[in-house]
């Protein structure tokens, strides 16, 4: 059943950055299904710009391996989807081709850095995409938007192709309507690739089940306290308590390292971005630069050019957390944060199999309600914890809603335990009917 | 004043692909650009994939200078910007290297064993290259074929007493690289060094850029002039990197200490540490260079000389072994001393010259079928048609063919009487004591066989002619 899928989809969200009008597609378990792509995973002969102007008008000539996982089993690459500049925001509106909306409330953003996949698959443009999450880019436009979306286990999704912001944190995962599909497009996507060493061969092939019974939640009184609006809160206690209804039963946890995780997160996503987009240098692809100019003064002026604020910024934290005299200071003060928080989760995880709490502090904010970096990088305190430690994480839609707008439940597992997060939330999906 | 010098060095590894790619190596005779993929490109979302070959040869090179492999190592990040590094940075190792802590037994300048001590071995990947278009260009190309070439960076305890230590230092370091099957010093831009030049008591100058060996004791003799001259003339040395400029052979100031890069070195996130000590007890090692210098003296009962010249290349000793059972004395000298020197100046390889025909020729020597001198001309002949890319005729051939089989001397009487009565003077310079006329005229004779006659003989001949009044 080979063919080619038709695509030309309303986009009033701005979801897409590229849609391709006709997407060819081959046999397989997802053959003819029509899949969005965000626009930092490398997709052969499909312009691929990390939402950036400094990549406009690279295609790259190869596939990442989640890409060619899709191909293979017959998914329509249907377009990239809009995010914020290299994954560098929690709004979708540092990306440089305009902002994505929400569908739930146009005047609202779907959150980031996967705004544009949250956005398609909630308006139903398509019924799955692949989002990246380096500090909680798939968990957080998922909450806004009212989807489901999963970070896997660092390790178990190859990040071959995947531009890279913060390599040691980022994972590739799955966005769509319910966990069912999550669990579809995992068991395709997470298959070993030799080509990154970071990944551990521990291929998803799991049917969800609602069977929780006996299941101990473990609740961080961390995920509910300061700065968690109190009817975000209240809406995720609901929550959990349908599980409890369900089988199982809740135990307190905590995770002290929680002080340090932002702190912690923002030093090694800025250092390792601004090595990372150091090869953005106009030479060997995107806008060329002037070379009649010496080269450090064309590097120069081309990424003050084409690199956004946002992303200055980053590069500019970063280079200097890992500077000489200061690296000692906050990038090594950082690697100590990480690994107390590691620590903490598997401390938790004795008592607990799964950890609930919020996935986002609040409902979506208004389009431009948020100018200020550091409110911003405030609320992605309850999403980066799961990036540092490496666990599993998805946040799954909550049966209540505040103010009509959706609330993330987030959930989060033990390294390697991805089955067990997809199947409580799969369980609380079944619970409440949705 | 004392010189206090320190090494680093860099090596290209010879394994078939590149170190965190699967492109080809083998790309000195191809076009730029054509050995490259999305890895050694460094285009966005690619990752690097360890080569186990590098890594092996590391651990080979760390049991050979009996060093400690640390138990976990890792790879990181050293940041800087410059066109021919794709990525922005260069993937490298840190503040935990492959191995520490090893040695290298060489001579110091009065013949005496020496120890230069290697503070450390790390592997890392090579950048490209710009290529600096001739005539006043406005722009420059860059190749990155050579990019993720496997080094190795071997760097030296600040051991070293003088430039001519240093060049024996690398010749024996080449020596144990070329016996690893690790490194093939033939290859251009194989080994790159960086040096630590200091006067005893001064500060400490970095020599960057020397990219041959014959350069190295250049720029170091330069070095050394430089801040002993600024010395003694009551200056102080400022420390500072300087770049080698070979065609000059001078060395430039390039930054000063304050103006030193940050290259804000992190650990790589995509690469895993690396523990690799557990396979160090499994390589097997070749006989190395001085095993092999002490076992060719007592076996072949040849010269510490000619020992120490045939060991040092281990084509070389290979060739030499497969040629000694003819005569290991005479074989050594006409392999150290005359082969050798014929090579270089063909810019041949010994590999280049086939070793049955020099056996061949050995035997031809020792039987007494030629003269040392016609075997010097059939050897030159043979290196010349091998050189022509040609097969190299048996040496028995080329004398048949040119009927150079060593002669009785009774045969040549003729042309010595003929030499002694054209060249009256010489004679008479003889008889009134000249030993150098004598020498003279056997010349003459030679000339006129063709080397076919022993000189030796021949001298007694001549003398006794002259003295017999034959003429």
């Amino acid at each position: 059943m080979a063919g080619t899928l038709e695509f030309s989809p309303d986009d009033r969200y701005n979801a897409f950055i590229t849609t391709c009008k006709e997407a060819p597609f081959s046999d397989g378990v997802l053959a003819g299904t029509p899949i969005a792509v965000k626009d930092n995973i490398s997709t052969a002969g499909i312009e691929t710009t990390c939402g950036s102007r400094i990549l406009e008008g690279y295609v790259p000539p190869y596939d990442a391996h989640v890409v060619e996982l899709l191909r293979r089993e017959g998914a329509a690459i249907v377009g990239k989807t809009n995010m914020d500049e290299f994954g560098m925001g929690t709004t979708t509106e540092t990306s440089a081709f305009g902002p994505t909306t929400n569908p739930i409330d146009t005047s609202r953003v779907p959150g980031g850095s996967s705004g544009g996949s949250a956005a398609a698959v909630a308006a139903g443009l398509v019924p799955m995409a692949l989002g990246t999450d380096t500090g909680g880019s798939i968990r957080c436009p998922a909450a806004f938007c009212g989807i489901v979306g999963f970070k896997p286990t660092y390790g178990r999704v190859s990040r071959y192709g995947l531009i890279a912001y913060a390599n040691s944190l980022e994972q590739i995962g799955p966005m769509a309507r319910n966990v069912e599909e999550i669990s579809r497009l995992l068991s395709v996507i997470a298959r070993y690739d030799p080509r990154d060493s970071t990944m551990i061969d521990r291929p998803y092939k799991h049917q969800p089940s609602v069977d929780i019974e006996g299941l101990r939640i473990g609740v961080p009184e961390e995920y509910f306290g300061e700065g968690v609006d109190a009817r975000v809160a209240e809406t995720v206690r609901d929550a959990i308590s349908v599980l409890e209804e369900m089988g199982a039963r809740t135990v307190q946890v905590s995770i002290p390292g929680m002080r340090y995780a932002l702190a912690a997160y923002y030093v090694i996503c800025t250092g390792e971005a601004s090595s990372n987009l150091a090869r953005f240098d106009g030479l060997r692809y995107g806008p060329a630069v002037d070379t009649r100019k010496p080269w450090h003064e064309a590097y120069r002026e081309i990424r003050q050019e084409k690199f956004g604020a946002e992303v200055r910024r980053r590069i500019m934290l970063g280079t200097f957390a890992l500077s000489a005299g200061y690296a000692g200071r906050y990038y090594a003060k950082a690697q100590i944060a990480r690994r107390n928080i590691k620590e903490d989760f598997e401390r938790a995880f004795r008592s607990a199999d799964i950890i609930a709490g919020p996935t986002m502090p609040t409902v979506a904010f208004r389009l431009g309600e948020k100018t200020d970096p550091l409110s911003l990088y405030l609320s992605d305190i309850l999403t980066v914890p799961a990036n540092l430690a490496g666990i599993p994480a998805i946040s799954v839609p909550c049966a209540g809603s505040v103010d009509g707008l959706p609330v993330g439940l987030q959930l989060m597992g033990r390294r390697f335990e991805d089955e067990r997060v997809i199947d409580a939330a799969y369980a609380y999906e079944q619970g409440v009917g949705r | 004043m004392k010189t206090i010098i320190g090494l680093e060095v860099h090596v290209q590894l010879s394994t078939a692909t590149k170190l965190f790619c699967s492109c080809s190596t083998d790309y000195q005779n191809d076009e730029p650009n054509t050995h490259c993929c999305p890895i050694c490109l460094g285009l966005p979302g690619a990752l690097p994939r360890l080569n186990r070959k590098a890594v092996e040869h590391g651990l080979k090179v760390a049991k050979a200078l009996k060093m400690n492999v640390l138990e976990e190592s890792e790879f990181a990040r050293k940041n800087y910007f410059y066109p021919d590094l794709p990525k922005g940075y260069q993937i490298t190792q840190y503040d935990r290297p492959l191995a520490v802590a090893g040695t290298v037994e060489i001579e110091d300048d009065e013949g005496h064993e020496k120890i230069v001590r290697i503070t450390r071995i790390h592997l890392e990947e090579d950048p490209g290259r710009l290529i600096h278009v001739a005539g006043g260009s406005s722009y420059s190309l860059v190749d990155y074929n050579r990019s993720g070439i496997p080094l190795l960076e071997i760097v030296t305890e600040p051991d070293l007493r003088s430039p001519q230590e240093a060049r024996r230092f690398l010749n024996r370091l080449r020596s144990i690289l070329e016996y690893l099957e690790v490194f093939d010093g033939d290859r251009e831009g194989a080994l790159r060094v960086d040096a630590n030049i200091s006067i005893e008591g001064s500060e400490r100058v970095e020599v960057k850029n020397i990219s041959s060996y014959r350069g190295v004791e250049k720029a170091l003799t330069f070095e050394v002039t430089r801040q002993k001259n600024l010395l003694r003339r009551g200056q102080s040395v400022t420390r500072e990197t300087r770049h080698f400029m070979e065609a000059r052979g001078i060395t430039t100031s390039a930054r000063s200490k304050e103006e030193e890069q940050d290259y804000r070195y992190f650990t790589e996130p995509d690469l895993r540490p690396l523990r690799v000590a557990g396979m160090v007890a499994g390589i097997d090692l070749p006989e190395l260079p001085t095993a092999r210098k002490e076992r060719f003296m007592a076996q072949y009962g040849i010269s510490l000389n000619h020992a120490r010249t045939l060991t040092g290349d281990p084509r070389l000793a290979d060739f030499y072994e497969e040629v000694a059972y003819v005569d290991p004395f005479l074989a050594a000298t006409w392999v150290a001393d005359t082969l050798l020197g014929e090579l270089n100046y063909r810019g041949m390889r010994i590999t280049d010259f086939p070793a049955n025909r020099f056996v061949e020729l050995l035997a031809l020597i020792r039987s007494g079928t030629i003269t040392e001198t016609v075997a010097v001309q059939v050897l030159r002949e043979m290196l010349d048609t091998c050189a022509a890319g040609r097969p190299c005729e048996p040496p028995a051939m080329i004398v048949k063919r040119e009927g150079l089989v060593r002669g009785e001397s009774e045969e040549f009487a003729e042309i010595v009487r003929d030499v002694i009565a054209a060249n009256p003077q010489a004679v008479a310079d003889y008889r009134a004591g000249k030993k150098g006329a004598l020498n003279f005229l056997v010349g003459q004779v030679m000339k006129e066989t063709r080397g076919r006659a022993d000189p030796r003989e021949l001298g007694r001949i001549v003398a006794e002619y002259i003295d017999r009044g034959e003429v």
